[in-house]
């Protein structure tokens, strides 16, 4: 385990010919990409398929990475890409922000996310469960900026946008939030 | 962003979405100095504006503090599983090999002069003329130059060449991008 070193100390490790000390950056980074990977998924099972897909890709691909950006900037881009395509597959609805149908997928799990708030009546599951109710869009640019510890700039590379659609969108997405939380927890709300 | 800050707003203007984006645009720390300012009045003297402040402010906050989703226990040895049957592949960069670029180049400029040989070759340089020009143009055949089916064939690998130029030029936009990632 590389606990202890920084990712380019990690990375100039595992180029050298030491494949145990990926374990170092998987370790770090598992839970910002299985949640990223959630968001497009909305299936746990397939989140972490298409996690450790991104691990495996990003593994393959690290001859690629020079420094020149964070590594994590540079592994949220294999995230953005890996989730495309895991949704063309399942062709799930990607990228129309406007598709009513996004809208009915995502309340269909609203009674399912509502049992869970009962176990985990608390802030951050309701936080998360309304993040699970939007479109993947949204739900991505809202990770990428409160959890991902990405700025507006490296956000706007991962998704390949310029900085200011990536303001517009993430604005999109919280008024788009606000509106879940008000819709679907108006009662837990007051209760917090 | 099209928010106007050289007038300060009267704050009427009700909770409207440029409110809410300017407001969001302070909260994130991505508005400029004059607009800080200018909502910090606005905040100081406009209820409404303060009323929603506090509203998002909270949802910031709740965003903030919301936690990551863990995947399994398992996941990291599942990953590391995979990986030890993989080898890490080579940089981009090698996978051009630039001999080949350079041998496609000098076919094609070898072709390109082959074909101004012959078209030069075609004009009859032995007819006399009174201009001091070596050549006289005007008795220039040119439809024996541009009417055949090797001046056809030149102008399609022109072209496709110029095709390949463009492909080029994308591919190292393409690259460039990467890098910049």
């Amino acid at each position: 385990m590389s606990t202890g070193l920084n990712d380019n100390e990690i990375i100039s490790k595992v180029l050298s010919g030491d494949k145990q000390a990926y374990a170092g950056l998987v370790n770090r980074y598992q839970n910002y990409v299985f949640t990223l990977a959630l968001r497009f998924t909305k299936n746990r099972e397939d989140a972490e398929e298409v996690a450790q897909d991104i691990f495996i890709k990003a593994y393959r691909s690290l001859a690629d990475f020079r420094g020149a950006s964070k590594f994590s900037t540079w592994l949220y881009t294999i995230v953005n890409n890996t989730c495309i395509t895991f949704l063309r597959k399942k062709k799930l609805p990607m990228d129309s922000l406007d598709r009513e149908g996004v809208f009915e997928a995502a309340d269909s799990q609203e009674s399912a996310l509502r049992a869970n708030l009962v176990e985990q009546k608390s802030r951050v599951a309701m936080v998360n469960n309304a993040i699970n109710l939007l479109n993947p869009d949204d739900a991505e640019v809202i990770t990428l900026f409160y959890k991902s510890e990405q700025s507006l700039e490296e956000i706007a590379r991962i998704l390949g946008l310029e900085t200011n659609a990536v303001k517009v969108r993430l604005h999109r997405a919280r008024t788009r939030l606000k509106e879940k939380m008000q819709h679907h927890f108006s009662e837990e709300v007051k209760d917090l | 962003m099209n928010t106007n800050y050289t007038n300060i707003p009267s704050g009427d203007e009700g909770l409207n979405g440029d409110m809410e984006e300017r407001l969001w645009n302070y909260i994130d720390g991505s508005c400029d100095a004059g607009e800080k300012s200018v909502i910090d009045k606005l905040l100081e003297n406009k209820a409404a504006w303060k009323l929603k402040y506090h509203e998002l402010l909270e949802i910031n906050e709740m965003l903030q503090s919301s936690g990551l989703e863990e995947p399994s226990l398992r996941f990291t040895k599942n990953v590391m599983e995979e990986i030890a049957k993989l080898h890490i592949a080579p940089a981009t960069k090698t996978y051009i090999n630039k001999k080949i670029i350079w041998g496609i180049a000098i076919f094609f400029i070898t072709l390109i002069i082959g074909f101004m040989i012959y078209g030069f070759g075609q004009i009859d340089w032995t007819a006399t003329s009174d201009s001091k020009l070596p050549v006289d143009f005007s008795k220039v055949d040119y439809s024996k130059i541009f009417n055949n089916t090797y001046v056809n064939a030149f102008m399609m690998i022109n072209v496709v060449l110029g095709l390949f130029l463009l492909d080029r030029y994308f591919a190292n936009k393409r690259k460039k991008f990467r890098e910049d990632t």
